[in-house]
């Protein structure tokens, strides 16, 4: 997967400015920035939610850029949310199925029933079993805490089986004891290796210990593209970046 | 049992305890309350089951807002009307004609969907209001077709005409006459509709709906191409509709705009909906059964507390059979104030609770 001049404008600022980056299987590419940096744009650009101003993303050697939300998720990319996204009136269980459930290309059985699908229960359940929410699934999504939203959001984007994993500060805002499991869910997809992985994160240790490559996006520019120490260590890295504090988004 | 209900446990023993006996109450009607007017409420509710479930198809599960569903009632009952008045008569007609007007709607409704479900929703109601006005002008004013504002009135078959008795005898006291054929058979169509709906909406498709109620955008991103699943949403509501609209065709034996295709048939079925309980389906059975109900029972009820209550100052006032509407609001408000889920949406949330 791979964007070309990609930019997007919104009025006379650019949010993301001429971003042109390759990602590859098997590697997981940590982006940094500044609150307001254009990462959460960046990845909305990828994923269709917006449209570009101009520039192109290209995906297993085709375009995808004219393409709709649905057909790039169908495809294989597979994008989490920063801000809480998911269906709050439904049970755990369902958000979960219903993301399996796009995955099997089910969506147009109408005479059969849900709770008949016994396979694409199983793998919610299963999956529910993986990021450790079984014991929640008849809870409706909107009573969750904080974490367990989060834990719910990293479910939904693992049934849909994707290619591309796009993780927006997944450990944003959780406690000190959740953020390892959610750490260690992505290190399980990372063992994979056929896996493109992105991640929004803001701290360092979680990049020293998970990131094959980071870069560094200022102000809609990709500032830095390298391997996480040597980023870290470029000047205009920390001035830009570290300098204006390690606050979390 | 609950495979027929497809697996769609009322949830609390009070809505279940209301729903059995609605349909114990629609089944026995003819035998129990003898009459014409008890016999046409009957039907009018099974009819307004399959109208109003078919309606929270739209609004309850799927979350689109459209006033437009009077507008397939009224293509199906003009369907069924059209070819009866101009003299054709047999079952083939009747057939043909509902399979017309649900086939117009499905069309109409496809068109709908597709030109309109991509503007923002505010705007899609609006236009779906704009052809509901629409399809009553035109019905009104194309008087050659559809009789203009005094409507249609037709001969229906032999089985179920005023005049036929099944038996020489009556069974059980009542006299198995046409209408009470045709109700029977229009209360086996709706059960049937009923529950065939009921599967759709505990799919997988119906699944989707719920999550495109919940959150378009995240069902966007989960792969689901939603305009696709609003537009069958959309067609599958339409058909129900205009098959309620045949069967209410041939229940008045008469098609005008007023019966079908009404501004106030329109709100009828959006407060059923919401009394019910939307997206539950079994609130719109039990919202239909309710309100209509109360239209036509709440008048004599009144009339008859005034009576009963006339010695004492004020209350005959109170009760005056003329102040229906007024008690039906204090009515609606009472249930929205206590059920604000609606009857079946609250009864539920308090099962799931318990
Ligand atoms: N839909 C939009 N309309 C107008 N401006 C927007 C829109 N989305 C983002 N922006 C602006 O684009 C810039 C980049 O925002 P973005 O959310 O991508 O930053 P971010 O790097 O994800 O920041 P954070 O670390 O706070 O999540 C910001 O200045 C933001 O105000
Ligand atoms: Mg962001």
């Amino acid at each position: 997967m791979r964007t070309e001049e990609l930019s997007v404008r919104f009025g006379a600022e650019a949010a993301v400015d001429r971003v042109s980056c390759a990602f590859y299987p098997g590697t997981l590419t940590a982006i940094v920035g500044p609150n307001g940096a254009g990462k959460t744009t960046f990845f909305n650009l990828i994923s269709g939610q917006i449209r570009a101003s101009s520039g192109e993303v290209w995906f297993r050697g085709k375009r995808i850029t004219g393409l709709g939300v649905a057909a790039r998720t169908r495809r294989g990319l597979g994008r989490g949310f920063q801000l809480t996204n998911l269906f709050p009136a439904l049970s755990v269980c369902e958000n979960t199925r219903l993301a399996v459930q796009a995955e099997a290309r089910r969506d147009f059985r109408l005479l059969s029933l849900a709770s008949d699908h016994h396979d694409l229960n199983a793998r919610a359940q299963a999956i529910l079993d993986h990021v450790g929410l079984a014991a929640r699934a008849r809870t409706v999504a909107s009573a969750l805490s904080h974490g367990d939203q989060r834990k719910l959001e990293v479910a939904l984007l693992l049934a849909l089986r994707p290619e591309v994993f796009m993780f927006d500060e997944p450990t944003a805002g959780m406690s000190v004891d959740e953020v390892p499991v959610v750490l260690d869910l992505i290190a399980a997809i990372k063992r994979d290796r056929t896996k493109t992985i992105l991640l929004v994160e803001h701290k360092m240790d979680v990049i020293r210990a998970l990131a094959d490559r980071v870069i560094v996006l200022h102000q809609g520019r990709l500032l830095a593209d390298g391997a996480p120490a040597e980023v870290v260590a470029l000047p205009l890295v920390r001035e830009a970046y570290l300098g204006q504090g390690s606050g979390h988004g | 049992m609950m495979r027929l209900l497809s697996n769609d446990r009322p949830g609390h023993w009070l809505l279940a305890l209301l729903l059995v006996g609605l349909l114990l109450g629609l089944l026995a009607a003819p035998f129990l309350f003898p009459g014409t007017k008890a016999l046409a409420v009957a039907a009018r509710i099974a009819i307004f089951i399959v109208l109003a479930a078919s309606y929270d198809i739209l609004l309850g599960y799927t979350g689109i807002v459209s006033f437009a569903q009077t507008t397939f009632f009224g293509l199906g009952a003009y369907g069924v009307a059209i070819p009866l008045a101009l003299g054709a008569s047999g079952w083939a007609v009747v057939a043909g004609g509902a399979a017309a007007g649900i086939g117009a709607s499905l069309v109409l409704a496809l068109v709908m969907a597709l030109l309109s479900l991509r503007v923002r929703a505010i705007f899609f109601s609006m236009i779906t209001l704009a052809i509901a006005r629409f399809a009553q002008v035109l019905a009104a004013e194309w008087r050659g077709l559809t009789g203009g504002e005094d409507g249609l009135t037709f001969t229906v078959p032999r089985l179920i005409s005023p005049a036929f008795r099944l038996f020489p005898a009556p069974l059980l006291g009542l006299p198995i006459s046409g209408p009470v054929i045709a109700y029977y058979l229009i209360l086996a169509v709706s059960l049937a509709a009923f529950l065939l709906m009921l599967r759709m909406v505990n799919s997988p498709f119906g699944r989707v709906l719920q999550a495109i109620r919940e959150n378009p955008f995240r069902a966007e991103a989960l792969g689901y191409r939603t305009i696709l699943h609003r537009a069958l949403a959309s067609v599958l509501a339409a058909g129900f509709a205009a098959l309620a609209g045949a069967m209410m065709a041939l229940q008045l034996r008469y098609t005008n705009p007023d019966t079908t295709l009404s501004f106030s048939l329109m709100i009828d079925i959006l407060l059923m909906v919401v009394i019910g309980g939307m997206g539950t389906l079994y609130g719109a059975a039990l919202g239909a059964a309710l309100l209509v109900l109360a239209q036509y029972y709440l008048e004599p009820l009144l009339a008859a507390l005034a009576r009963l209550s006339g010695g004492v100052p004020v209350l005959p006032a109170l009760f005056d059979p003329g102040r229906w509407l007024l008690w039906l609001g204090v009515i609606f408000v009472l249930v929205v104030y206590f059920f604000p889920a609606g009857i079946a949406g609250t009864l539920r949330a308090r099962g799931r609770a318990a």
